[in-house]
């Protein structure tokens, strides 16, 4: 029974949350500086997601050498500069990370 | 609203979303699939699991929410989720100007549909291009569905392998790299380099913080530090 109020209540937080500032935003004009500051929204969230996904993997912080991911996401980088492209910058970044897992472990 | 003299119709828009969308369901797929592993493991019955990618709809909630399950009260779980899904928050600020012409049920419908890979997606679209108004609603409309869809199909496999699923292939970092491929081609001016680099820093000290804090706290200290060296300029 538990598992279906955690679905209810969380799923009605999850939504409220997402549609709270579009509901918002019909009524008041949104101002030029608040504009700026959410033209930044992307690639801060992001970023910080990415930061914590490749630095610590499993919720442990590992900034060694022996943490593969770092030079995985630094491959993946760079082909998505170069080519903007999901799909290579996946297969490049997934090679990576398992071609380093092979060859350390 | 006076409508351009050729305005893109709907539809259109609509697959244009789709196609945008396509290659982040390959980074998607396996993480729907790990979470549906994870969800049977941690003793969710298999209704619940795929019930919840549907009524939470969002991976990084849903993955907190199969840790938490066996021996976390109900309110605390509810809760956590509540403040891992708070950076929707953002993104719901961020999309809001472009959607403020349509029709209430179409906000109320694409505010479900609002996710990180949705959203980053179509924000990216909405900066590029000025369209606003239905035919915006329509791009955002197919790049949300067409993850919806993946989303519930690969909790389906996942539910079905159940621990049939290779562990050892870190197939989460599939996320991150998806996520890098989005934001690295839009580091073009000086704020958002500024955010990009700030939020990362902080969000690597703060991983430490509970209820994943420490990703808000990166994310608004980041867009504030962009905000300020841009206006140094």
């Amino acid at each position: 029974m538990k598992i279906w109020w955690i679905l209810l209540l969380g799923g009605m937080a999850t939504y409220l949350t997402r549609l709270s500032m579009i509901l918002l935003f019909s009524r008041w004009q949104i101002s030029p500086w608040l504009g700026r500051a959410l033209r930044l929204v992307p690639a801060a969230v992001f970023s910080a997601i990415i930061a914590q996904e490749v630095f610590l993997p499993n919720g442990q912080m590992n900034l060694s050498f022996h943490n593969e991911r770092i030079l995985a996401a630094l491959a993946a980088t760079l082909v998505a500069w170069r080519t903007k492209s999901v799909l290579l910058t996946l297969a490049v970044g997934m090679a990576t990370l398992w071609a380093l897992q092979i060859f350390f472990r | 609203m006076a409508e351009q003299p050729n305005p893109p119709s709907l539809m259109a828009e609509f697959w244009r979303g789709v196609r945008a969308e396509f290659p982040l369901l390959i980074g998607v797929a396996p993480f729907g699939m790990i979470y549906g592993v994870l969800a049977l493991a941690a003793g969710i019955p298999v209704a619940a699991a795929q019930a919840m990618s549907a009524v939470i709809f969002a991976g990084s909630a849903q993955f907190i929410t199969t840790q938490l399950y066996a021996a976390t009260p109900m309110l605390l779980t509810v809760l956590t989720i509540f403040v891992v899904n708070l950076r929707h928050l953002l993104y719901s600020a961020s999309i809001a100007p472009y959607l403020q012409n349509l029709r209430p049920g179409w906000k109320l419908l694409l505010a479900y549909l609002l996710t990180d890979e949705a959203y980053a997606v179509t924000i990216a679209e909405f900066q590029r291009s000025a369209n606003s108004g239905r035919a915006s609603a329509g791009f955002f409309l197919g790049a949300g569905l067409a993850l919806w869809g993946t989303w519930q199909a690969s909790t389906a496999v996942g539910v079905f392998l159940g621990a049939n699923l290779p562990q050892n292939w870190s197939l989460d970092f599939t996320l991150a790299l998806t996520f890098i491929a989005i934001i690295v081609p839009t580091l073009k001016d000086r704020g958002v380099v500024a955010a990009a680099i700030i939020a990362s820093l902080i969000a690597v000290f703060s991983g430490g913080l509970p209820y994943k804090l420490g990703l808000l706290l990166a994310a608004l200290l980041g867009i504030l530090g962009g905000y300020r060296l841009e206006e140094e300029k």
